[in-house]
């Protein structure tokens, strides 16, 4: 990836679209600073919650408590756990352990963890991977709510987004898209 | 301090700290079948033994020191929230002296029991079993980083751990002698110099694997 330059301001949904390779999980881990740039600079200014192919849950503990140890490391208080489990119909599997999760139950565990994060900057890839169309929906209004809230979120899907977003990214083979 | 009662709760939980005790009883318990009931030679012979049974038994860990919680996306968690991979290195080392010490020093006591070992050779060897459990937890660390994703892991990180051990047991079979002082020294320097280095190469190693 080369040439790329990507901006974003309060509110903002930015949606990132392209081919398998093209480098979409690889920009939000250099966003979240889990790479490093080889050349550029990374400048983010608020705490950043990352939802991608690794659930980054402890896969031992119920679903409830596995989110309260983010909660608790985050300094986020337990209501906003409760808000993003519900945000995420999660309760009736608050007491499950969480290795024993269905492939959508475990993304939509994922996504609860970021909304209980607190953290205004949301980075989300493949997030709609695996889930039905209610849960679907569901969170497009989470998205809708955090950007209304003066968050941010940058979504790396395949599909077209069914939201009003502030921004379309198409990553090709070789990036070059300039946005800002 | 949240991080490190989760790694002592993993340990307990997961199997990471009861088998490698039972490892280390189990070598006691079987050692006199094999050198039969002479109690002159188990009191010569049984320090050593136990020393590197302790060793050995820091090993069994080593695969669930890292990589379950690289492969459940917890250590890329961690970062993104602004640790530092020397500072994840570092709880996980502390974490597995809370939670492996006071299971090995208590089960030295049961071992030396077994293996017959004088009662005035007990207290030099817990001790020294207590200033080499940072080395060994920041050797384990160390190549549980290294060794993460690896295919064979586990007996890769023994083959590294065993010859980086051997400083540690030299000097730990030296805490059985007569004058104890100059070992237990040399233990305890090495188990500073491991607390001091040890999160660094982690850290490294850590930081390599996510690219």
């Amino acid at each position: 990836m080369q040439g790329f330059s990507l901006s974003a301001q309060v509110g903002d949904i930015l949606w990132i679209r392209g081919a398998n390779g093209s480098g979409k999980s690889t920009l939000l881990r250099l966003i979240a600073g889990l790479l490093p740039p080889s050349a550029g600079k990374r400048n983010v200014n608020g705490d950043i919650a990352l939802a991608d192919e690794n659930l980054g849950l402890d896969s031992n503990l119920p679903l409830e408590q596995a989110l309260a140890f983010w909660t608790g490391l985050d300094g986020a208080s337990s209501e906003r756990k409760h808000q993003a489990m519900q945000a995420m119909d999660l309760h009736a599997l608050a007491d499950v352990p969480v290795r024993y999760l269905s492939s959508g139950q475990r993304r939509r565990a994922a996504l609860a963890r970021v909304m209980a994060s607190g953290a205004p900057i949301w980075l989300l890839d493949e997030p709609y991977n695996g889930l039905d169309s209610a849960n679907a929906v569901r969170l497009d209004d989470a998205l809708l709510r955090h950007a209304a809230g003066g968050g941010i979120a940058l979504v790396a899907a395949h599909q077209s987004p069914r939201i009003n977003v502030a921004d379309t990214v198409t990553l090709g083979a070789a990036a070059t898209v300039m946005v800002s | 301090m949240v991080l490190v009662a989760r790694e002592v709760r993993l340990a307990w939980t997961g199997g990471g700290l009861w088998l490698p005790i039972i490892f280390y009883l189990a070598v006691a318990t079987l050692f006199p079948f094999v050198t039969g009931p002479d109690k002159l030679l188990l009191a010569k012979t049984g320090g050593g033994i136990l020393w590197i049974a302790a060793l050995l038994s820091s090993l069994l860990p080593i695969e669930r020191m890292i990589l379950p919680d690289r492969d459940a996306g917890i250590l890329d968690q961690l970062v993104v929230r602004g640790w530092s991979d020397e500072l994840i290195a570092t709880v996980k080392i502390v974490g597995q002296i809370a939670a492996f010490g006071l299971p090995l020093l208590l089960a030295t006591i049961v071992a030396s029991a077994l293996i017959g070992l004088p009662e005035g050779r007990l207290l030099p060897l817990m001790l020294g079993l207590a200033l080499a459990l940072p080395a060994l937890s920041g050797l384990g660390v160390t190549i549980a980083s290294l060794t993460a994703g690896l295919q064979g892991a586990s007996a890769l990180g023994g083959l590294l751990l065993v010859p980086m051990a051997v400083p540690i047991l030299i000097f730990g079979a030296g805490t059985m002698d007569e004058n104890p002082g100059n070992a237990m020294q040399l233990l305890g320097a090495t188990s500073l110099a491991m607390l001091a280095l040890s999160p660094f190469a982690a850290g490294a190693a850590l930081r390599a694997s996510r690219g």
